[in-house]
């Protein structure tokens, strides 16, 4: 064939194009776990290409740190992420099924008005935001990251394609039919047949949720309600030189190893996620 | 002949699940955005203890903005976003090509889709973080460089505007490209294949069919991750924020707008936030629209038009 050579040259280039690129992306997180393993003392020496013996020595300095209580972060963190994702999509769900199957005078209106605010920047209403918050007496406190993901247009948009690629209203009609309640019909019936795009909801916005640090650095105020990117901002901003480099290295290697495994197991549902859903978070 | 049951009326459980998403909208968006815009043309701001304000003062706060160096921070936000968007779409889009072409038969697509989107997951502040730790003068890049004896000295990379902005640039090119390549691959893959096959007769060559097929047809979805690409530049904070340890430096060369904006609502001065937040709104409600007609209209995006057009040109 005419084109078999070019394309075998084409091949090789994309490979190499490919491989450059992987290393690029593991590059750096190879060297953060070497460097979480050595100690303050031989970080000092230089670069070493292979891991040191002081992981556990790190992680025990970490864990005993006072002013950066890394663990309590994680954990404030995972109960901050955790229930977002729950509620965010359980909420998200019921929307989207609230203007699916039921209509009513104000569903085209609902819809465009969610449609049109489906990727405003939070940062806009940031300042009211805090205002508002200080007011309820919800300053420095976790509540304030979580109840907001109830109104998620993204994850709504999300459910909303899933229930009309694969909720029959045939369904629906059957379970009214044998007379089960509106309410129960959504929690027994369609949130089983949604439990696919949930999941993969679920975890964008437990990502999310995770990462996030606009929010969160604007209404925490004390160490103990800390989430793990605020206590990222803090090392940054403390007098850095005088500082245990392991530990540092440490530190921002517990902060990102949770979502790194949680991506290992599940990588295979999130990437098919991120098409599915075809908005960017 | 049996008389018709009236049809029961369900339409006040619809009202019923839409309202909790209504109701914390209104409450976590809709009023801060009143109160953001309302504050926006009040004086109110703290000096030391005392508090300043409220006072009326009209559109003087819109006006002091554009005189500071507002104008200059959305320059920066811009440079930033470029560095990082044109790498990204121009790799991203020769992955999406490379990863669908069966000919070319990449080993191990799964592996490299999951490596290449890594990035995109880890928390910013985090990967910001390890950007600085691992950039400064006396961190492993400058160990591994003058090991190599590529560099006699450390390099500053933080201390200059262009390795500053080149790292920023480099870091957000690096956390989006694994997501734009996996978009475009889905929409590359939704083309049909009949007119590739059919190009494929008429004697089409890979870079014609990339330019005059491929692209064509994708366009609604490479406006789409253009726009909310620019809306993510909009909103850059967590990498200059931590890199730079929220001052932009040098000089504030890589100081955003939402750090500006972030250090305003730290330093409590309500009414400049309001203001710089009110520009921000309508930007972002602008594009907002862009993307309504793109995700919503039958043929907005010009797809249709697109595809007409792509014919066309074959023909010639």
């Amino acid at each position: 064939m005419r084109s078999e050579k070019p394309n075998y040259l084409r091949s090789i280039f994309a490979h190499i194009v490919l491989i450059v690129l992987s290393f690029m992306c593991l590059f750096f997180f190879y060297i953060l776990f070497i460097n979480a393993t050595r100690s303050h003392a031989d970080l000092q020496k230089g670069f070493s290409a292979l891991p040191g013996n002081y992981l556990f020595k790190n992680l025990q300095n970490v864990a005993n740190d006072g002013t950066f209580p890394m663990f309590r972060g994680i954990l404030n963190s995972l109960v901050v992420s955790g229930c977002s994702a729950a509620i965010c999509t359980y909420f998200s769900s019921l929307t989207a099924y609230g203007l699916y199957a039921y209509n009513f005078k104000l569903r085209k209106i609902a819809f465009t008005f969610i449609m049109a605010i489906l990727v405003m920047p939070t940062q806009v209403t940031a300042m009211g935001f805090l205002r508002l918050v200080t007011n309820m007496g919800m300053y420095d406190s976790l509540l304030p990251l979580i109840i907001p993901s109830i109104a998620s247009p993204a994850v709504f948009y999300f459910m909303y394609s899933y229930m009309q690629s694969s909720l029959p209203l045939s369904l629906v009609e059957a379970a009214r039919i044998d007379g089960s309640g509106e309410f129960r019909t959504f929690n027994r019936i369609v949130l089983p047949i949604m439990k696919p795009a949930i999941a993969v909801q679920a975890i964008f916005t437990f990502v999310g949720s995770w990462n996030n640090y606009f929010v969160p650095a604007l209404v925490i105020q004390s160490k103990d309600k800390m989430t793990v990117p605020i206590l990222i901002a803090t090392l940054r901003g403390a007098d850095y030189m005088n500082f245990d480099m392991g530990k540092i290295y440490t530190m921002i290697l517990v902060a990102i190893v949770p979502i790194i495994l949680v991506y290992l197991f599940l990588s295979k549902y999130i990437i098919a996620g991120v098409t599915l859903g075809g908005v960017k978070e | 002949m049996k008389t018709k049951r009236k049809k029961i009326d369900y339409s006040k459980w619809g009202y019923l699940f839409i309202l909790p998403f209504f109701l914390c909208f209104f409450i976590f968006s809709f009023i801060p955005l009143a109160d953001t815009i309302r504050y926006s043309f009040f004086e109110y701001y703290r000096s030391g203890i005392k508090e300043i304000g409220p006072n009326f003062i009209g559109m003087e706060n819109y006006a002091s903005l554009l005189q500071s160096d507002m104008l200059k921070y959305a320059g920066n936000t811009l440079v930033l976003w470029m560095i990082g968007f044109i790498p990204q779409i121009v790799i991203a889009l020769m992955l999406a090509q490379w990863f669908v072409d069966s000919r070319l038969k990449i080993h191990g697509t799964q592996f490299f889709k999951v490596v290449i989107y890594l990035p995109n997951l880890i928390m910013a502040s985090a990967f910001a973080m390890l950007f600085f730790t691992m950039f400064s003068t006396n961190g492993p890049v400058n160990a591994i460089l003058s090991s190599m004896g590529l560099i006699s000295q450390p390099v500053d990379f933080l201390g200059s505007v262009f390795g500053t902005r080149s790292l920023v640039g480099f870091m957000n090119f690096l956390m989006w490209f694994g997501n734009t390549t996996i978009m475009l691959m889905a929409a590359i893959m939704g083309i049909s294949p009949d007119i590739f096959e059919a190009s494929e007769l008429d004697g089409c060559n890979s870079m014609q069919r990339f330019f005059h097929i491929t692209l064509p047809l994708i366009r609604p979805i490479l406006a789409y991750t253009l726009i909310t690409s620019i809306i993510g530049g909009l909103q850059m904070f967590d990498v200059p924020q931590i890199l730079t340890n929220g001052q932009g430096s040098p000089d504030r060369t890589s100081m955003t707008l939402i750090m500006f904006l972030n250090s305003h609502l730290k330093s409590k001065n309500y009414g400049m936030a309001g203001a710089l937040s009110v520009y921000l709104f309508i930007v972002s409600g602008i594009l907002c629209f862009i993307v309504y007609r793109i995700t919503n209209d039958d043929d907005a995006d010009g797809s249709k038009a697109a595809a007409r057009k792509a014919k066309r040109k074959r023909r010639k």
